[in-house]
């Protein structure tokens, strides 16, 4: 399990309120997390923050998993 | 009724800006005097502030570039780790009649007074969300309520405004960020000044109270809905107009 991953977990875990078991590579934050608009737009900041980088609009759009927010992280860090 | 809150106010060099940052600064508030152009005006503010024992700084930024903005509200955060209250009121005229108006004064006033309005609030909403708190107040105009001959561009930018406070209050009010909007009629200004004794005569006759209005006149208003007196109240436009328009 990666590095990235596990604090990308636990800032969802903080942020959605969620079970830790519950977000998994596959979870999607608006289906299986029952994130709204407002806290995907809230989590991008915040990993932004975590992860010291601009994620642009257009690429947080496409941001729907977990493991999609790893991925990009990983590959643009 | 202010304390420690810190204050982001664009276009406070003069007129109701500054009468806002005056009042803001009175009551506690850490004040950011945004201008573009008039950074004599703007210091003096600042120095007002000072004297009386109150903190403030300027920050010039053109609130319709997107990277102006965002320098100001960096800059703003840094210098008082919090951004706690935003005030949109930057604004321009550049009156005529629809049929003399040019696509550039169309433009320059959407530019300023509408696109202005958006460009700040999208930048300062990521700190206020992070606070889970904050106060957006949009300066409107009682005209982009009722209309008015000769300013479709500042019409359609302050009718505008109107709109997008709503929108925005609806937007944020789960992170408890309130987004209302004040709408002055006729303020003694310099923007006024610049109105014709014939066109000052015929608005006195459409306000009922009978008078120009004050700068801080306004500013109360703002202070209210920046305060905790108005935690119940979000998408609102509330009018300073002597009841001119009803």
């Amino acid at each position: 399990m990666s590095e990235t991953f596990e604090k990308v977990k636990q800032i969802v875990v903080d942020r959605l309120d969620v079970d830790e078991d519950k977000v998994t590579l596959e979870a999607s934050f608006k289906e299986d997390l029952e994130a709204d608009s407002l806290d995907v737009v809230e989590l991008v900041m915040e990993l932004e923050d975590e992860f010291d980088m601009e994620i642009a609009d257009e690429d947080a759009e496409k941001i729907a998993t977990v493991g999609d927010a790893v991925t990009y992280i990983d590959s643009n860090q | 009724m202010l304390k420690d809150q810190v204050a982001l106010i664009t276009g406070a060099s003069r007129g109701i800006g500054r009468e806002i940052a005056l009042t803001f600064a009175s009551k506690g508030a850490k004040v950011v005097v945004n201008y573009s152009g008039s950074e004599a005006k703007a210091q003096e503010v600042v120095d007002q502030i000072v004297a009386n024992g109150g903190e403030a700084i300027k920050i010039k930024a053109n609130v319709s570039n997107e990277a102006d903005v965002k320098a100001m509200v960096k800059e703003t955060v840094k210098a008082f780790g919090s951004l706690d209250v935003l005030v949109n009121n930057a604004g321009i005229t550049r009156d005529n009649l629809l049929m003399r108006m040019s696509e550039a004064d169309f433009d320059d006033v959407i530019d300023i007074n509408l696109k202005g309005v958006f460009l700040c609030t999208k930048a300062v909403t990521r700190q206020m969300m992070k606070q889970r708190s904050g106060r957006i107040i949009n300066v409107s105009s009682v005209v982009g309520v009722s209309g008015n001959a000769g300013q479709a561009n500042y019409v359609s930018a302050k009718a505008g405004v109107i709109g997008l406070t709503k929108t925005t209050a609806k937007e944020l009010a789960a992170r408890n960020i309130l987004v209302n909007a004040i709408a002055p009629g006729f303020i003694a200004t310099d923007m006024t000044d610049e109105l014709t004794e014939e066109q000052k005569e015929q608005m006195l006759a459409l306000i009922p109270l009978n008078k120009l209005g004050k700068a801080e006149d306004v500013a109360n208003v703002a202070l209210f809905l920046a305060s905790e007196q108005a935690n119940y109240v979000t998408g609102q436009t509330i009018q300073v107009d002597g009841g001119m328009v009803m």
